[in-house]
């Protein structure tokens, strides 16, 4: 656990801790819906700070965490061919498929590199015209514009030896499964900053209005975690329920528009299943019927590989904010960011794997 | 996955009609697509996820957030490979299953 003091803003921190001790009078369950912000929460022990009856239930953005086993078991199979030069994120290197993760593919002699950015991939296979650059297009819609730029200049450019294995996912969709849940604990949500800094917050407008439940976007740092706390519980204190937006330095409620546009000229909306959920209607982005040219799956004929789940894991649960990594009989033991069973011990993004990497190890009183 | 690293536009280019840019994240300078910020002058600051731009930021607000990402340890995506280099690693010694 960090200590106040060791926050660069620790005078501010304060102010907004008594405020927010002030504001509330009930137990609230919020939940950060991006792992960026998970990390940062567990790291900075920002919900050891908060008052012992708000806790902060750990949501599902994490595309690698998220990112099904069956996906991973296809990237495998392509990567594995001679004539493919397989790229990817960094963070996707790490992921254990059912067999194995990339990196060990790549020791086996598979040319699998890491890309600063999907356009890297463009400069590839000019370079290597007799080979197939395949990436592995992951994300949020943070991530969208930059796989639709790559995608988009593929076909101006008449670059036929690049294709995408698309694995992308959605938040609104997500946070309207963990509410249909019967199981659904959350009341208030701090919404994801840099989705919407590219897609704006009209779409929550409509969820929270549906749902009657606050959401405030928030950014990454410790403090403004905290002020999307003090927002988000002022909200529920008072029977609220609207949209607000903490991280206006970054998001404004129209978003990106020139990224907005790419994308849909790229993709379209359509199911996509999530590990440790399951498929989730409409939730996710697959390439256009006019960009199937591109579509690695097509391309390279994987669509019978079909993968099961370990049953131990709980990540779905975790996922969904009903239940704390600690309640996993796996957790810790036969399930470590070395050795992952599941979604959320896979990227320092997802919530086993933020609590293993800071020291919670035991069930404590303090914040569940 | 979602972070964006804050840096400095040092150079504007045009890449065969793509609007790009040299950006300088503390020590490092590298290309970054530029398409999605086209009001993005020299000297702005911007935040990068994947090589692209997604939105401007004040100078301040870049350098706080550059520190506190520091501190985290979440710049590693600045360090990835340039795929310029050819892959390392490779023993050969299996044969490669064609997929």
């Amino acid at each position: 656990m960090k200590y106040l003091d060791e926050y660069r803003d620790a005078d501010l921190a304060r102010r907004l801790l008594k405020e927010i001790q002030q504001v509330q009078r009930r137990p609230w369950v919020l939940m950060e819906v991006c792992g960026g912000q998970t990390h940062s929460i567990v790291k900075y022990g920002v919900d050891d700070l908060l008052p012992r009856d708000i806790e902060l239930v750990h949501g599902p953005g994490c595309p690698v965490c998220v990112t099904p086993l069956e996906l991973i078991d296809k990237a495998h199979a392509i990567a594995a061919r001679r004539d493919v030069i397989f790229c990817s994120f960094g963070d996707m290197l790490r992921v254990p498929g059912s067999e194995c993760d990339l990196l060990t593919v790549k020791s086996r002699g598979a040319d699998v590199r890491v890309v600063y950015s999907p356009l890297d991939c463009l400069k590839l296979a000019r370079k290597h015209p007799e080979k197939q650059v395949v990436f592995f297009a992951i994300g949020f819609e943070t991530t969208a514009p930059a796989n639709a730029m790559l995608v988009w200049r593929a076909k101006q450019e008449g670059i036929r030896n690049v294709s995408v294995l698309v694995s992308h996912v959605l938040v609104p969709p997500a946070i309207e499964a963990i509410l249909d849940s019967p199981w659904n604990r959350v009341q208030g949500f701090l919404g994801p900053g840099h989705v919407c800094a590219i897609m704006g917050y009209r779409e929550y407008e409509e969820i929270s209005a549906r749902y009657k439940v606050p959401i405030v976007i928030t950014g990454f740092e410790p403090v403004d975690l905290l002020e999307g706390v003090l927002m988000t519980i002022r909200q529920l204190e008072e029977g609220q329920a609207r949209v607000e937006n903490q991280y206006v330095r970054a998001v404004t409620r129209e978003g990106n528009q020139a990224a907005q546009e790419l994308v849909a000229k790229v993709f379209e909306v359509g199911e996509r299943k999530w590990r440790g959920v399951g498929p989730i209607p409409n939730s996710g982005y697959r390439l256009r019927e006019e960009f199937s040219g591109f579509d690695a799956e097509r391309r390279f004929d994987v669509a019978a590989i079909d993968t099961q789940e370990p049953s131990v894991c709980i990540s779905g649960e975790v996922l969904r904010g009903v239940r704390k990594p600690h309640d996993c009989p796996a957790f810790g033991n036969d399930c470590t960011p070395e050795h992952p069973l599941g979604a959320t011990m896979v990227s320092s993004e997802g919530a086993c794997a933020a609590y293993y990497l800071y020291g919670r190890r035991q069930k404590t009183t303090v914040g569940g | 996955m979602c972070l964006g690293i804050p840096g400095q536009v040092v150079l504007l280019e045009n890449a065969g009609g793509l609007r790009m840019g040299k950006v300088r994240f503390g020590g490092i300078v590298r290309d970054a697509c530029l398409e999605y910020v086209p009001e993005v002058a020299e000297g702005d600051y911007v935040i990068v996820h994947a090589g692209f731009a997604i939105s401007r930021v004040d100078e301040q607000e870049a350098a706080r957030t550059y520190q506190l990402l520091e501190e985290m340890g979440q710049l590693a995506e600045l360090d990835q490979a340039d795929v310029d280099v050819e892959p390392g690693g490779n023993d050969s010694a299996g044969s490669k299953p064609d997929g």
